[in-house]
């Protein structure tokens, strides 16, 4: 009896946790759909196929690095180079993982390396922003639920955009290319709001940001402006609880 | 070859992103990376919204920098993340028809 009571919280918890993640994914979602209608578009262009299209996102699951990819193949760039390029633009999710896998450390590795694989930077960002659920009971579920929200989102937009060509009207997906920037400014605002001392970190981080991107590549210089944002923060969070 | 290309760009988009898992467990970082890695959040946001805004438009940096002050605008009201989205995307369809 008590047992059958025991399953029914816990059963009901996860379902909880899913429902929340889901939620938290639908403006990722939002912003995905057309960004990866736009990959597919341009990876048709570039002559792939629609499973060669598809399957890229399957397993690459990021954004920028797709669209590098579909453009340097586009132009005939050796498959090494492209890799490369590749782990340049996306060494940034190292850092990302760092900050997650750090918040997720009372969590099994069965969990955490499933959720590393998850990660971008959208999903990383709202994951951030909701650090309690790391510690709350089924909080995993939450996150994974997420992260499947976005990746569908992502594979799903990428393969229509293969298959639709160029029916979408360009000024409409244009103009929702700043979907993800929108989101990016919707999660940092409520904590600048909470703690000023946050928007000075993203405001030294932009500033690095943009200022080495005259040197480095973008990749680069946004994991730069991550490490030196983030590291005025040791400073600027002094008081913060952990 | 695409193929080959598709495997290899997977690979190295793995392993950042998984590394750090196996990392985590092993190590007790002190107070100050705590911190350092609690603000990374901050800062990776920061670093992603500019100066990458101002390719919404390529052409004209302009566009982008009015749907994010939109965007700023509806967050601090404190509006819904959905809204903030769907406000900043009107904005950018309306100054570029």
């Amino acid at each position: 009896m008590s047992i059958k009571a025991v399953a029914k919280t816990e059963e009901s918890a996860r379902l909880y946790m899913i429902q929340k993640g889901i939620s938290r994914g639908v403006p990722i979602m939002l912003g995905y759909l057309p960004v990866a209608l736009t990959y597919g578009v341009l990876a048709k262009q570039a002559g792939m196929t629609i499973v060669e299209i598809t399957l890229m996102s399957v397993l690459v699951f990021a954004g920028a690095s797709q669209f590098m990819g579909a453009g340097m193949i586009a132009i005939g760039t050796g498959a090494i180079e492209i890799i490369i390029a590749t782990f340049v633009l996306n060494f940034r999710h190292f850092v990302m993982s760092f900050s997650f896998m750090n918040r997720l450390r009372f969590i099994g590795l069965k969990w955490k390396v499933p959720l590393s694989l998850g990660l971008t930077d959208e999903t990383f960002s709202v994951a951030s922003m909701h650090t309690e659920e790391a510690k709350q009971e089924k909080g995993m579920y939450f996150y994974a639920a997420l992260m499947i929200t976005a990746y569908s989102a992502w594979v799903v937009g990428s393969f229509l955009g293969g298959v639709l060509g160029d029916i979408i009207p360009a000024v409409l997906s244009q103009s929702m290319g700043i979907a993800l920037y929108a989101m990016f400014i919707g999660l940092l605002l409520p904590s600048v709001r909470k703690e000023l001392r946050v928007g000075l970190i993203a405001l030294i981080a932009m500033l690095v940001n943009a200022f080495s991107s005259q040197f480095i590549s973008d990749g680069w210089a946004i994991v730069l402006g991550t490490l030196l944002g983030g590291l005025c923060g040791v400073f600027l969070l002094k008081g913060e609880r952990q | 070859m695409i193929l080959f290309i598709i495997l290899g760009m997977s690979l190295v988009t793995m392993i950042p992103r998984i590394l750090p898992a196996y990392i985590v467990d092993k190590v007790h970082f002190p107070e100050w990376m705590n911190r350092w890695l609690n603000a990374i959040p901050y800062a990776a946001l920061g670093a992603l919204i500019f100066p990458g805004i101002l390719t919404v438009k390529p052409d004209q940096p302009h566009i982008g920098l009015i749907g994010g002050a939109v965007a700023v605008m509806l967050a601090f009201l404190g509006l819904n993340i959905i809204l903030v989205v769907i406000g900043a995307i009107a904005t950018v369809f309306l100054l570029t028809i």
